[in-house]
């Protein structure tokens, strides 16, 4: 099945109670089988057509603050639109899981991979995975509502599907058996939830604070994040008890214990970058690379201790930010304490093959080796 | 359906507590009061930015004694829908949802998710308080703005008309759609005990024109007054449509005749944000309401 599709079987198999969602290439088909489950009884969740991807987010709001789990799907110019109300959730630590199939930005229209759009969300109080192929899309999706309600962290979780190379890749994927998963996922206790609209014992939820309180409350979800790492580590660990198949957590290290040039990637590419790694062995070169699957929290401790042997290290950035560079690079620049080169490659849904990441795990060798690292390289620029 | 409620129908009970953070003279926060005293403790409040986001004053201190789920300005229509799908999931089928928001959320930026869950029939009320501005920024021009209204965006007053939102609901045929004005709570009162207890699925609408001491440039103490005399010259008309018909309601179903109806000026000249308007702009205005009148009066009766 297709990272899309595999997404929604996950959300199935995790048996959330509201869907709310609005379609946009390239998501569309996570919420039609979605559709198409609740439709047909496979689901007994409720679905709700909305308008649009800001009342999507809405509504997944209100239904968690009444107890349902909740999920929706979008992506790029859909998330954009959606923005307000997902720092909404984060801020108001409300558990909805989404599935973004990260796409360019208009304008000019492209429907092409890019991830720009889910890093614009970084600041959104949010956990923030990366898939790198269809089976870990089913995974995370499962995963994100446990690490979403976990009571130790109990904010929402988003996910990035690349483009068409995840999001319409049809590969075989694995699915769990409810009783596993039921195991896994207990349902979502509203004593767990930090804002429920209950009639027995009203609250409200999102009145006028002052500057006196407002700093606690933000430094509460600091606090959650800061155990957001343990929290996704469980999950993890927990996840491949029931599914008997290895899972990455924050990050996927691959081949790096000796390398001498390490690529940092995330999402689909990395399996790319990969087999350069191993094209490059073969050719005597030293070359491993570090897949975030996780970007926020962050897991700075983690890549500078995969990348501590290594003379130079590579990040590629699907992603730009204006005036200040890679996004990830500008992340990991002053953390990893190794010379870092930067590579900007694949926007727009560039393709990107073994052989550009050969290319540029050469050319972050060459310019360590050189000892000047400060220039930014977009990678494959034609004249 | 024409039972209308006495003031003895309504429980003493309070559901918001006295030392709110409302103005002196707020009508929004007076039909709130009533508005929970009809739907009572099972109930819980969708609030988008709007003056009652003000008015329920400071963290951790709320005067609602029931549940209310603050949410982004044009989103109270869908964040509602969620919580009616969660409600409905969990078989609380007896907990009610009350959306309840400002013209500007209703008319301008939340007409979106109003109109999608309108066309979706979602099974919740919505309540927009209409104070005919921004009030809660500073009286700034809404899509519900009258014309010639003076506000601090329409220094020499609106040029435009009010936007009619009821009509819009209408035209989404969901089951009840019904005008009110705070100056007559018991018909506001009557109109939401109606929606609440139609044995009908589906979004119910109540438009309720909410006089606004500080906005409208009037003493605090004629908030009633004001209230009335916008029935009262007919500016206001009050009427429920149900069943794909319309009925006047309260006092307004005396005023079909002209000559029944108090001259505008009445109205107006109360009003500090009328204080510009010459002869002439009077006239034209009380040529509006006659026209809307007529045009209205066409409606009635007429049962698809």
């Amino acid at each position: 099945m297709t990272g899309n599709h595999a997404v929604a079987y996950g959300v199935r198999d995790a048996s959330a109670e509201v869907v709310a969602a609005y379609p946009i290439t390239p998501q569309t088909q996570i919420v039609e089988k979605l559709a198409e489950f609740v439709e047909k009884g496979e689901m007994r969740g409720r679905y709700i057509r909305v308008e649009s991807e800001h009342s999507a987010m809405a509504a997944c709001i209100a239904a968690e603050a009444c107890g349902a789990r909740s999920f929706t799907a979008t992506s790029s110019h859909g998330l954009l639109y959606m923005s307000e109300m997902i720092f909404w959730a984060g801020l108001g630590s409300f558990p909805v899981t989404m599935a973004v199939v990260t796409r360019t930005l208009a304008p000019p229209w492209s429907i092409w991979n890019e991830h720009t759009d889910i890093l614009s969300q970084r600041d959104a109080g949010w956990v923030i995975m990366m898939c790198e192929s269809a089976q870990e899309a089913y995974d995370t999706a499962i995963q994100a509502f446990r690490i979403a309600e976990d009571e130790r962290l109990v904010q929402p979780v988003m996910y990035g599907l690349d483009a068409f190379s995840v999001s319409h890749t049809a590969e075989e994927v694995d699915l769990l058996e409810k009783k596993d998963v039921e195991g896994y996922l207990p349902p979502l206790e509203p004593s767990r939830l930090r804002v429920y609209m209950d009639p027995e014992n009203p609250g409200t939820f999102g009145n006028l604070v002052g500057p006196d309180r407002m700093m606690e409350i933000r430094h509460s979800i600091k606090e959650a994040f800061d155990r957001a790492r343990v929290v996704i580590k469980d999950a993890v660990r927990d996840y491949e008890k029931i599914s008997g198949r290895r899972q990455v957590g924050l990050i996927e290290e691959y081949r790096c214990s000796d390398a001498e040039v390490v690529m940092i990637t995330t999402g689909a590419s990395s399996g790319d970058a990969k087999d350069a790694a191993d094209y490059l062995r073969d050719e005597g070169v030293r070359a491993g690379l570090v897949r975030l699957r996780v970007i926020r929290p962050l897991p700075r401790e983690e890549i500078s201790d995969a990348v501590k042997g290594a003379k130079v290290v590579a990040v590629v950035d699907r992603d730009y930010s204006f005036g200040y560079g890679g996004i990830l690079a500008g992340e990991l620049e002053g953390y990893i304490g190794k010379k870092m080169c930067r590579f900007v490659a694949g926007l727009g849904g560039r393709d990107l093959t073994p052989e550009d990441f050969k290319g540029i795990a050469m050319k972050a060798l060459e310019m360590g080796e050189k000892g000047d690292v400060s220039k930014e390289i977009w990678w494959g620029l034609k004249g | 359906m024409s039972s209308v409620l006495t003031i003895k129908d309504l429980t003493e009970e309070e559901f918001t507590l006295p030392g709110n953070a409302a103005c002196p003279g707020c009508a929004a926060a007076l039909s709130l009061r009533i508005a929970l005293k009809v739907l009572g403790p099972k109930t819980i409040m969708i609030v988008p930015a709007s003056c009652i986001s003000v008015i329920q004053g400071y963290y951790p201190k709320t005067p609602c004694r029931v549940p209310v789920l603050n949410v982004a300005f044009a989103s109270t229509a869908a964040a509602g829908s969620g919580a009616v799908a969660a409600l409905e999931l969990k078989g609380k089928s007896g907990v009610k949802v009350l959306c309840w928001a400002g013209d500007g959320g209703t008319a301008d930026i939340g007409l979106q998710a109003l109109s999608g869950a309108a066309e979706r029939n979602e099974n919740m009320i919505y309540v927009c308080y209409d104070n005919e501005a921004y009030m809660n920024t500073g009286t700034q021009r809404s899509g519900a703005t009258p014309r010639a209204a003076f506000t601090t965006t329409t220094v020499t007053g609106k040029l435009e008309r009010k936007k009619s939102v009821p009509e819009i609901m209408i035209a989404h045929r969901i089951p009840y759609v019904a005008t009110a004005c705070a100056a007559f709570p018991l018909d506001f009162a009557s109109k939401l005990k109606r929606a609440e207890s139609m044995p009908v699925r589906g979004l119910k609408y109540i438009h309720l024109l909410s006089p606004c001491p500080p906005g409208w440039r009037f003493p605090a103490e004629k908030t009633v007054e004001v209230g009335k005399l916008a029935v009262m010259t007919g500016m206001w008309i009050l009427y429920e449509w149900y069943d794909g018909g319309y009925n006047l309601t309260g006092p307004s179903k005396a005023l079909l005749e002209k000559s029944r109806r108090r001259p505008l000026k009445d109205y107006l000249s109360i009003q500090g944000r009328f204080g510009h308007l010459k002869e002439e702009d009077l006239e034209s205005l009380q040529r509006d309401v006659d026209e809307h009148w007529e045009e209205f009066s066409k409606k009635l009766g007429i049962r698809a």
